[in-house]
């Protein structure tokens, strides 16, 4: 015990008297947060729109009315040749091209029913999507008051709307950030806790401390808690200082129990270190270590949910994840701090969090040695 | 022979696939002796040592350090040597009186003991001034002279240092042997290496080391002698270079 807390003094010290690494762990969040919470968001705006109206009627110029209206287009022109307007798509000066026909308000009284083109710049496939989704609500948006507008005239025999109204559960404001910064928080005690720890041992090994140390009584356990723990309490201390972010520049809600947030963080960060440790042991230099670390997270991190819902990934990825600890701590603090889900509603990624932590730390400890 | 052997090794033999690194080594140290460990680079001293110290395990052969054998009681070893290698050992962030802590602390030693043998130690050293500085503000001299003393700092029973004095200067070095003097007269066992042949005039016994195996052993008087030659650098050279003249 008393060597373990020399261990653990040691390291402190270490880090105290490190310049970079203090002034990371609090910048480190803030400025995290600040630019993927903001820039990288899904959120469509300025979408340019390009019309081809080829009607010229009142209702026509009532569609293109309502596009002005709305803050996620801009409109970019008009223009009566359709050849015209597709090539505004070809040359990337608008994303969406709505063709409205000839004798569009003649067909929308009389039969009732017309037709508007939609061209889709789809290089980028979400955008494309939730582009023409938004368009396509504005079009019914438009629609609906151009029949109130008509009165009785053209509301004859037909069928009443139906339409659906949606109520956005755990985060009603469909707030980008909310969903994001809990996201980020993972990232975060995810290098702290992982890389930050297997660096350190691999910087052991460079300097030529480690063999100095392996010829010393110290026990595997001792020397590996006295590694791991130090990172541990920081990685730990760091989900809180970002929750605290969190709060004061979101107000991300926070529904759930903390403690069984940071209990299911501090079985979470045992996985990844165990991991990290895995790695150190086989890497010689720093550089190795952080070439091979940095290759599993990514793809850890990518199929974690991150940006992305783990549920519309092909089923070989939703198994993949089975064994990524990163997606089960991401659903996790999603459910906690945005649903408020307690212990039994995430009991199924809590044990398997836990058996993860169980088998990497129990292979790293194996695979440690001291002599070499 | 003294009274007693604390390293014993009996054919002992590494090999790292084709490359057989130590062949058939046989020696033994007796307590409180310095015994110079020499050999050109490349020889096989360095992998001996990690034997030695229970950093590697021998291929075959006998091997026992301070009475435990280095295949099953490496912690019983590791409790009972002192180890300095030639890369440096102290950590460069902490200061000089962290870094005795943090070894004494690692032995073991109480609170009470590591107050106590800081004292003696920056005191026998001239150091107390420097006690608060960090390790990677002293110059390479007062490290090493630290290191070794850091190494000792639980009173082991075997010391290793490998090339403990390269890159220091001669003035440094002189003073260096002087606390391998002091240590030996206390009763700590002396295993060093090193590439200067004066250093190796002031051991008590010496062994050289060509490609693998040992090519001579004896006190330097002895081996001077039965070559022929006034110095332990002519030893060497012939030694070195007449094994070459063979495989070439």
């Amino acid at each position: 015990m008393r060597i373990i807390a020399h261990l653990i003094r040691k390291e402190f010290l270490q880090i105290r008297r490190n310049r970079t690494f203090l002034p990371m762990i609090f910048l480190m969040p803030v400025v995290q947060m600040l630019i993927l919470a903001y820039a990288a968001t899904l959120e469509m705006k300025n979408i340019n729109l390009c019309f081809s109206d080829q009607d010229l009627s009142p209702a026509s110029r009532g569609i293109q009315a309502a596009f002005r209206g709305s803050p996620f287009f801009n409109v970019m022109g008009n223009t009566f040749d359709p050849a015209e307007a597709e090539s505004c798509l070809k040359d990337g000066s608008a994303d969406i091209v709505i063709v409205i026909p000839k004798g569009f308000e003649k067909d929308l009284e009389k039969e009732r029913k017309a037709g508007v083109q939609l061209l889709v710049n789809a290089i980028n496939g979400s955008k494309a999507s939730i582009g023409s989704a938004y368009t396509q609500q504005i079009i019914t948006g438009w629609y609906r008051t151009y029949q109130q507008a008509a009165g009785g005239s053209i509301h004859g025999a037909r069928a009443p709307l139906i339409q659906a109204i949606p109520a956005f559960w755990f985060n009603p404001e469909l707030n980008y950030q909310v969903f994001m910064v809990p996201g980020i928080l993972v990232i975060l005690v995810t290098m702290i806790g992982m890389m930050l720890s297997a660096l350190n041992i691999v910087r052991e090994k460079e300097m030529g401390t480690l063999e100095q140390i392996n010829v010393t009584p110290i026990k595997k356990h001792q020397f590996i808690i006295g590694k791991l723990l130090p990172f541990w309490i920081i990685a730990l201390f760091e989900l809180g200082f970002g929750l605290v972010v969190g709060k004061l520049l979101f107000d991300i809600p926070m529904q759930g129990s903390l403690w069984l947030l940071f209990g299911v963080a501090g079985i979470y960060l045992l996985a990844v270190q165990g991991a990290g440790l895995l790695i150190s042991n086989t890497a010689r230099t720093q550089q190795q270590a952080m070439f091979v670390m940095f290759f599993f997270n990514i793809i850890f991190i990518m199929m974690s949910g991150l940006f992305t819902p783990v549920d519309s990934m092909p089923v070989w990825a939703q198994y993949f994840n089975y064994i990524n600890p990163i997606s089960y701590f991401m659903t996790v603090i999603r459910m906690i701090l945005l649903k408020g889900s307690g212990f039994t509603d995430i009991q199924i990624p809590f044990f398997s969090l836990m058996a993860l932590a169980l088998i990497m730390m129990s292979l790293s400890i194996w695979r440690y040695r001291k002599t070499v | 022979m003294k009274e007693e052997a604390v390293i014993s090794v009996s054919h002992l033999y590494k090999r790292f696939g084709h490359f057989t690194a130590n062949d058939d080594l046989c020696f033994e140290v007796g307590r409180g002796e310095i015994f110079g460990f020499l050999g050109a680079n490349g020889a096989g001293k360095t992998t001996a040592m990690r034997i030695l110290c229970g950093l590697s395990k021998p291929t075959s052969g006998d091997v026992k350090v301070a009475g435990f054998d280095v295949y099953t009681q490496t912690d019983h070893i590791k409790r009972n040597i002192g180890y300095m290698s030639q890369r440096f050992s102290l950590y460069e962030d902490l200061t000089v009186l962290e870094n005795i802590r943090l070894y004494g602390g690692i032995y073991g030693l109480s609170r009470q003991k590591i107050r106590e043998k800081s004292a003696q130690l920056l005191s026998r050293l001239e150091m107390e001034h420097m006690q608060n500085s960090l390790i990677k503000s002293l110059p390479l001299g007062w490290r090493q002279k630290l290191a070794f003393s850091v190494a000792i700092v639980h009173d082991p029973p075997i010391v290793f240092l490998d090339e403990p004095t390269g890159g220091v200067d001669p003035l440094t070095r002189r003073q260096f042997w002087n606390m391998i003097y002091e240590a030996a007269h206390r009763g700590i066992t002396i295993f060093v290496t090193t590439h200067y042949m004066d250093e190796a005039e002031y051991c008590d016994r010496i062994s050289i080391m060509v490609d693998g195996q040992i090519a001579a052993i004896g006190t330097p008087a002895d081996l001077k002698a039965s070559y022929g030659v006034s110095s332990i650098n002519e030893v060497f050279i012939i030694l070195a270079r007449g094994r070459q003249a063979v495989t070439e």
